[in-house]
Parts: structure tokens; C-alpha cells; sequence
């Protein structure tokens, strides 16, 4: 998993975030959750594709911090490294 | 005195189009909307009419719901704001399967890729109560909402289950119907098991060469509300919910009780509630499966609540004959064309129907569409009968507006 950029899990959240409802183009780093309307059922299912693609899993735990688009990029390349 | 309770407002999805109107005048017009031996919703395009995140979160028997409800609410111009005290606006939506589709979709996720990996949504989405749940949450509905469930009675058990709850004064409003989206191969494959369906693929009640039902998926919704809110507040009053009866064969888990003993104590219990007599009935929307046993059963039970004489003289037909069986949809689809056949006084007939059998002998209106003839100047009365797998009798009986 070395070779994991922290774009390449940016453009994979996003779009994965975006498939859930909220245009891609309102998605940012900055965005909260709460004003995109991803709520803790999206999360989940954001988590099994950062699983299959990542090999990271994030539990339920680890999703309760996250507050913004940011938050979720950051913690999946550090779990990834 | 009882609290009466009126309807604002329409919706439908069928096999005859998105609309309540496409539903009945395209009924009325003699057109069918089953195709290929399934009467699927094939105008219904989910992505067009609802957002990414409903359709993603729905199955498509919420999809469909959702869709009638938002029809029926704006037609009763719930939309913009709601003219009762939300925690007094109820929402019951029926369902005889509930969300087959996700069932079947995370089943194969499941054994494919492992249980680990099935959706979060997989039981949100399958629910019974799901649908109930979206249109609560839509139009911020707080009073009680809940799924009923009673196979192919499971929509009219709905409506009658809101009547009570206006008329019992725990609610004001009740957003109402019932939704079914069953057109998959557990549909088709168990109802085939059953020798339920037509293997010809039509679908032509009471004919006597009636050979099964047609399987259809859809949704309907009514707005019902405490008359004197809706006056008050000038709605447009589409008719009146005036009565309810339910009862059980407590006999076969599938077949009917062939005398019709059961079904006909439900039309009895709800002409009663209703107050009104067999000479007062103008209209029978019929259960009319276009299975043997339904259509036999039910024409016995017509006859033995309302008496043979009369029987004869009262214009029945059967929605079934253009949309197919919409099972826990079919008992809100059928209030739905009652209502809007009382209100434009046009009977739609029984597709299909020539050739007749002793068993049926009732008028079914063949051919083509007639005008609703009343016996005085007073409103308009239909009965509405449905029956389901179960045992389940429900009877429904609506009255139109007065001109």
C-alpha cells in the first residue's frame, strides 16, 4: 500500500462520497459531513470501499471523530502507510 | 356521533403510467398495462423523480410510494405546508412483501463476497415500514406511522386502519396507501410454484376462462382528513372514506372459503359502518383476481351480503383486469379509482371479459366504459373488496362528492 497518494484516496473518496448524493463539485477537504448530508450509514459504506481498495478498515469507532471530507482522507492514507 | 372522514388527496404508479389519472382514464379507456405476462411500472423512472440519495436509500417499493405520496400530498395541498398539528398527521403504508428486491440483491452480496461486505442499508431499505418511514420523514409527518401487512389486503387494511384512526381521534390527517414491488425471479418463481399465476398472461376476472393472476408492482396513496379540517380550511373533498368492515376465513392459508361466508360478514360489517344499505350501493370495485377461486367466491359473497336481486343490479369490475394483481398495492389502487369513479361518475369495465360462467353471473361491465347510474339524487356509494392469501376479508366502502 506504499504507493498510495493522498490524491488517489482524495479523488476515491470523493467520488464515492459524491455517489451517495451530493454534487462532487460541493465536496472539498473542508466539507463537514453534516452540511454534505453524509450521514453514519454513508460511512459505513464509505469504510467497506476504503477496505477493498485500501485494505484499511475503519471501524465505528474510528468514524465517530470524523468531521469533514478532510478528517476521513487523512486518517485512511495514515492507516494506509 | 362518529367523526367523518373525507379525502384531499390522490396519488398512484402503475402499470398504466406515474398518476392517479393515467391510472383511471386510461382504465376507463379500455387500455391495458400488462405486457409480457407482468404488469410492471415500465414508465416509472426513479432517477427522474426522486434524488440521488432516495434512490440509493429506497428500495423500489419506497421508491414507488414515495413517488404516489408526493402526488397525493400536493394534490391536497399538503405540500407547502401541513394544515393539521404534525404530531395529529399519521402515515400507514401497506405492504404484502416489502423490500424483496434489496432482499435478494444483498442475498447475492452475501454469498459472493461474504457477509462482511453486505450493505448497511440492506435492512433499512427491505423493512416492511420503510415506505412508511421516507414519506414520514419527507413531509415531516410526527403522529403514528407504521406498515400494515395482510398480503393482498394489506392495502385496504391501511385505509381502514387511518379511518379509525381519525374517526378515534388519535389523528387529524393520514397520508395512506400501500406499495408492492415483487416482479423478481422469488416473485415470479414462488407464485409460479403456487400454480398462482395466469400461464396465459392475461389477466380477465370473472371470465370463465380466467387461469390465474397477472403479477403487477405500483403504489398508491390517499390524504385522508377529519371533514371538518379539510372544510374548514376549503379543501377540495374528493369523497368520503364511510366505512370498514374486516373478518378472517380462518380456513386455508391460500384458498378462499368457497362459500364466501367470511367475505361476506366484511361487506355486511362495513355497509353497517357505513350506514348505508344494498339499495344504496351504486358500484362494486371488485377483488376480482381472474383466479378460479377468488372470482367464484367473491361473486358468492356479493351476492349473499347485498341479496341475489340486487346483486344483479349493481355494476361490478375489477382493476385487476388492466394493471394485474398489485397485491399489498391492489387495496389502494382500488380506493383510488373507487373514488375517482364516484367523483367523474364513469364506471371503467372488465377488460377482457366474453365468455361467462355459471359461478360468476354477476354484470361485470364488459367492453367498454358506462356511466354510473344512482338510484336518487343523493351522493354516490361504491363497496370496494379485497381479499388476500391469509384468509384476510377486508371491505372498504366510499362515498362521492354530492355533485
Amino acid at each position: 500500500m506504499a504507493t498510495v497518494t493522498a490524491e488517489q484516496v482524495e479523488a476515491r473518496v470523493v467520488e464515492t462520497l459524491a455517489s451517495f448524493g451530493p454534487d462532487a463539485d460541493q465536496i472539498t477537504r473542508g466539507s463537514t459531513f453534516e452540511e454534505l448530508d453524509i450521514d453514519s450509514l454513508d460511512l459505513v459504506e464509505l469504510a467497506q470501499v476504503v477496505e477493498d481498495d485500501y485494505g484499511v478498515v475503519l471501524k465505528g469507532e474510528d468514524m465517530k471523530e470524523l468531521k469533514t471530507v478532510g478528517d476521513a482522507i487523512d486518517l485512511i492514507v495514515s492507516r494506509a502507510e | 356521533m362518529k367523526r367523518r372522514v373525507v379525502i384531499t388527496g390522490l396519488g398512484a404508479v402503475t402499470p398504466l403510467g406515474v398518476g392517479a389519472d393515467p391510472l383511471f382514464e386510461r382504465w376507463a379507456a379500455g387500455e391495458c398495462g400488462i405486457l409480457d405476462g407482468a404488469g410492471a411500472c415500465t414508465d416509472f423512472e426513479p432517477s427522474e423523480l426522486l434524488s440521488v440519495k432516495e434512490v440509493r436509500r429506497l428500495d423500489r417499493f419506497s421508491q414507488l410510494a414515495l413517488v404516489a405520496a408526493g402526488e397525493a400530498v400536493a394534490d391536497a395541498g399538503w405540500d407547502e405546508e401541513l394544515p393539521v398539528d404534525p404530531f395529529r398527521a399519521g402515515c400507514i403504508v401497506a405492504t404484502g412483501i416489502g423490500g424483496i428486491q434489496t432482499v435478494q440483491a444483498q442475498l447475492d452480496v452475501q454469498r459472493e463476497r461474504g457477509a462482511e461486505r453486505m450493505s448497511p442499508l440492506g435492512i433499512p431499505a427491505q423493512m416492511s415500514n420503510a415506505a412508511a418511514a421516507a414519506i414520514s420523514m419527507k413531509y415531516g409527518l410526527k403522529g403514528q406511522a407504521f406498515a400494515v401487512a395482510s398480503a393482498c389486503s394489506s392495502g385496504a387494511h391501511a385505509i381502514g386502519s387511518a379511518l379509525r384512526m381519525i374517526q378515534y381521534g388519535d389523528a387529524d390527517g393520514v397520508v395512506v396507501g400501500g406499495s408492492e414491488a415483487t416482479l423478481t425471479t422469488f416473485g415470479f418463481g414462488s407464485f409460479n410454484a403456487m400454480q398462482a399465476l395466469s400461464p396465459t398472461g392475461i389477466s380477465r376476472p370473472f371470465d370463465a376462462r380466467r387461469d390465474g393472476f397477472v403479477m403487477g408492482e405500483g403504489a398508491a396513496v390517499l390524504v385522508l382528513e377529519e371533514a371538518s379540517v379539510a372544510e374548514a380550511r376549503g379543501a377540495t373533498i374528493l369523497g368520503e372514506v364511510a366505512g370498514y368492515g374486516s373478518t378472517s376465513d380462518a380456513y386455508h392459508l391460500t384458498a378462499p372459503e368457497p362459500s364466501g361466508e367470511a367475505a361476506k360478514r366484511a361487506i355486511e360489517l362495513a355497509m353497517s359502518d357505513a350506514g348505508v344499505g344494498p339499495d344504496e350501493v351504486d358500484y362494486i370495485n371488485a377483488h376480482g383476481t381472474s383466479t378460479q377461486l377468488n372470482d367464484a367466491a367473491e361473486t358468492a359473497a356479493i351476492k349473499r351480503a347485498l341479496g341475489e336481486e340486487r346483486a344483479y343490479k349493481i355494476p361490478v369490475s375489477s382493476l385487476k383486469s388492466a394493471t394485474g394483481h398489485l397485491l399489498g398495492a391492489a387495496g389502494a389502487a382500488e380506493a383510488v379509482v373507487t373514488v375517482k369513479t364516484l367523483q367523474t361518475r364513469v364506471i371503467p369495465p372488465t377488460l377482457g371479459y366474453e365468455v361467462p360462467d355459471p359461478e360468476c353471473d354477476l354484470d361485470y361491465v364488459p367492453g367498454e366504459a358506462r356511466p354510473l347510474v344512482m338510484s336518487n339524487g343523493r351522493p354516490p356509494v361504491a363497496l370496494s373488496n379485497s381479499f388476500a392469501f391469509g384468509g384476510h376479508n377486508v371491505a372498504l366502502v366510499f362515498r362521492g362528492p354530492a355533485s
